[in-house]
C-alpha cells in the first residue's frame, strides 16, 4: 500500500468525526441563518436579514453588549493572566526546593472543572460568603453589573492565570544560564537582562499561551452561565447564541449570531497573529 | 564585612522567594480548600466563615451519597463518557498522528491546517445544529450524543501533541528492526509501541480531564440523571431538600469530582506540564 492510501486510511476516522460534529454543525448554521424562524411550515429564504437584525436591527443592542462584554473580558482576563502568569513563572523557574510541589499545586485551578469552580465561587461571593467577610465588604457580588464582571474575570483569571504561568515557564526553561551569566558580567541589571534577555527569548512562549487564551476568552460560556447566567450584563457572545438558538428555538437567528461570533474570533486571531506573533508561529512546528 | 552584607543579601533573597512561594501555593490552593472546609460544615455553620469547621461532620457527603441524591449515577455517567472519550479519541488520534508524523503524503499540510482550524469553532456555533442532527436521530439524552462531540472538541489538540511526540521518537530503531528481519507491522507494534506509551499515556490524561470536565453539550444533550454527568448535576443540585440550602452538599460534590483530578495531577504532573507544552512550545 502505497504511503497516500496508508495515510488516507489512518486519516479517515478523525476527520470523518471532526467533519460530522464540527465542519458539519458549522457549515449548517451558516445555512440555516439565511432562513427565517417561522413557528411552522418550512422556512423561508430571507438573504441576510438575520444579520442585519443582530447588526443594527431589533437585536443589535443586545449584540453590541455582548459584543463589548466578550472583548472586556478576554482583554481584562488575558492582561491579567499574562502578568501573574509572568509572575508565577519566574517564581517557579527560581525555585528549586518544592519546585514539584509548586507545579503540581499549580496545576490544581486548571484541572477544577470549570461548572464546579463556577458554583464555588458563586458562594464565596454570596453576600453572606467569604469574600464580603475577609474584606469586610458587603456587597452583593453577582447582583449588579460592576460586581458581577468582576466576579467573572476573578474566577476566570484564577483558573487559567496558573496554566499561562505553565507555558511561560516552558519558554523560560530552554533560555540557558550562561546567557544570564554574560549579561551579569557585563553589568545588566534586573530591569535591563529582564527586557533584553528574557522578554524577547519568552516571546514566542508568550505570543502562543496569549493566542490560546484569546480564543478561549472569546468564547467563554461555562462561568458567566453559571455564576449569573448572563444577567446584569455579563451576557458573552456564546450565551447570546445557546440563548437565540436553543432558549428561543430560533435556529436561523441564532446562526446568524454563531456565525458572527466566530467570524470574530477568526478576525480577531488573524490580526493578533499578523501584528505580534507573525515571527514567533511561522516556523515549522512539526 | 563585605561576606556579611553577601550573605545577609543572600538571606534576604531566600526569603523573599520562599514568600513568594508561599503566595503562589496560596494564590492556586486556598480556593479549592476553602471547597473542602467548607463541605465539611454542617447546614447550620455554612455562612459562618470560619476558616475551619467549628463542628466538622461529614453529613453533606451522607447527602451526596444518601438514598433521594442521584449523585452516585451521575458519577458513573461522568466515568463512562469520558472513558470513552479517551479511549476513541486515542485509538483514531494515534492512527491520525502517525500518518502526520511518519508518512509524506500529499496534503499533509492541509491535513494539519483542517485540524486547527477545527479547534477554533467556539462550541456554541456547533450546539444547535448537533443538538438538531442527533434529535433527527433519536440520540437526545444518550451517552453517544456527549461521547461524540467531545471526541470531536479533544481530537484536533490530542492529535497536535501526538504529532509532536512521535515527531520527536527514535525512528532509526524501527528502521534498525526492519534489516534485522521484522515486518512493518512487527516493527511498529515491538519497538514503537512502547516507546510511545508516555506520550499516548500524557494526551489520554489531558483528553480524559477534559471530557470529565465539559459542561457546554452535556447540559443540553443530557436531560435525565440516568445519562447526567457531574458537571451539569453539580450545577442543578438543589440541595436535600428544596428549603436547604445547597451550597454544602454542592461543595462536597464538587471535592468527590475534584479529587480524582487532583490525584491525577499530583501523580502525573510532568507528564501533563510537558502534554500541555508540547502543543505550544518546541522545548
Amino acid at each position: 500500500m502505497g504511503p497516500e492510501r496508508l495515510a488516507f486510511r489512518l486519516l479517515l476516522p478523525s476527520v470523518a468525526v471532526l467533519l460530522l460534529v464540527i465542519a458539519y454543525p458549522v457549515l449548517r448554521a451558516v445555512y440555516g441563518s439565511f432562513f427565517d424562524d417561522r413557528p411552522m411550515g418550512p422556512a423561508a429564504f430571507i438573504g441576510f436579514d438575520n444579520y442585519a437584525r443582530a447588526l443594527w436591527g431589533a437585536g443589535g443592542a443586545d449584540f453590541w453588549a455582548a459584543f463589548r462584554v466578550t472583548f472586556l473580558f478576554t482583554v481584562v482576563t488575558v492582561v491579567l493572566e499574562v502578568l501573574i502568569g509572568l509572575g508565577m513563572a519566574a517564581i517557579m523557574h527560581r525555585s528549586f526546593r518544592g519546585r514539584g510541589l509548586l507545579r503540581a499545586s499549580v496545576l490544581v485551578p486548571w484541572a477544577i472543572p470549570t461548572a464546579v469552580a463556577a458554583v464555588l465561587w458563586r458562594w464565596a461571593f454570596d453576600p453572606r460568603g467569604i469574600v464580603n467577610h475577609l474584606f469586610g465588604a458587603d456587597v452583593t457580588w453577582t447582583g449588579a453589573e460592576w460586581p458581577s464582571k468582576f466576579a467573572i474575570v476573578f474566577a476566570d483569571t484564577w483558573k487559567t492565570a496558573p496554566f499561562v504561568a505553565l507555558l511561560i515557564l516552558a519558554g523560560l526553561q530552554i533560555i540557558p544560564k550562561e546567557v544570564y551569566e554574560a549579561a551579569r558580567i557585563d553589568g545588566a541589571g534586573v530591569l535591563h537582562r529582564f527586557r533584553h534577555i528574557t522578554l524577547p527569548l519568552v516571546k514566542p512562549a508568550l505570543v502562543v499561551a496569549v493566542l490560546f487564551r484569546m480564543l478561549d476568552a472569546l468564547r467563554l460560556y461555562d462561568l458567566p452561565a453559571i455564576l449569573t447566567n448572563g444577567a446584569n450584563d455579563t451576557t458573552t457572545l456564546s450565551i447570546l447564541v445557546v440563548r437565540a438558538s436553543l432558549g428561543d428555538l430560533k435556529p436561523g437567528y441564532g446562526g446568524a449570531l454563531s456565525t458572527l461570533t466566530f467570524l470574530l474570533i477568526f478576525v480577531t486571531a488573524f490580526l493578533f497573529v499578523r501584528l505580534l506573533g507573525a515571527g514567533a508561529l511561522g516556523r515549522d512546528r512539526t | 564585612m563585605s561576606t556579611t552584607a553577601h550573605e545577609v543579601r543572600r538571606w534576604g533573597g531566600t526569603a523573599g522567594l520562599l514568600l513568594a512561594n508561599g503566595l503562589v501555593l496560596v494564590f492556586c490552593l486556598a480556593p479549592f480548600g476553602w471547597m473542602v472546609v467548607s463541605s465539611l460544615k454542617p447546614p447550620a455553620e455554612i455562612f459562618d466563615n470560619r476558616l475551619l469547621p467549628a463542628n466538622p461532620s461529614l453529613v453533606n457527603y451522607a447527602a451526596v451519597f444518601g438514598s433521594g441524591s442521584d449523585f452516585t449515577l451521575a458519577l458513573r455517567n461522568s466515568l463512562v463518557i469520558s472513558a470513552s472519550v479517551t479511549v476513541i479519541s486515542m485509538v483514531i488520534g494515534v492512527f491520525a498522528a502517525y500518518a502526520l508524523a511518519r508518512l509524506k503524503f500529499r496534503g499533509r499540510n492541509l491535513v494539519l491546517g483542517f485540524f486547527l482550524a477545527m479547534s477554533m469553532f467556539p462550541g456554541v456555533a456547533i450546539l444547535s445544529p448537533v443538538f438538531q442532527l442527533f434529535a433527527d436521530w433519536g440520540w437526545i439524552n444518550t451517552y453517544q450524543s456527549m461521547i461524540i462531540p467531545d471526541v470531536g472538541f479533544s481530537l484536533p489538540l490530542g492529535v497536535w501533541v501526538l504529532t509532536t511526540f512521535f515527531a520527536a521518537m527514535p525512528w532509526e530503531l524501527e528502521a534498525a528492526a526492519r534489516t534485522d528481519g521484522a515486518t512493518p507491522s512487527q516493527a511498529f507494534r515491538h519497538v514503537i509501541l512502547p516507546l510511545s506509551v508516555p506520550g499516548v499515556f500524557t494526551t489520554a490524561i489531558l483528553v480524559f480531564i477534559s471530557a470529565w470536565n465539559e459542561f457546554m453539550v452535556a447540559n443540553s444533550m443530557s436531560q435525565t440523571p440516568d445519562v447526567q454527568p457531574v458537571t451539569v448535576a453539580i450545577a442543578k443540585f438543589t440541595g436535600v431538600s428544596q428549603f436547604d440550602q445547597p451550597f454544602g452538599t454542592q461543595m462536597a460534590a464538587g471535592v468527590v469530582v475534584t479529587v480524582p483530578l487532583v490525584i491525577l495531577v499530583l501523580l502525573f504532573q510532568r507528564r501533563i506540564i510537558s502534554g500541555l507544552t508540547a502543543g505550544g512550545v518546541k522545548g
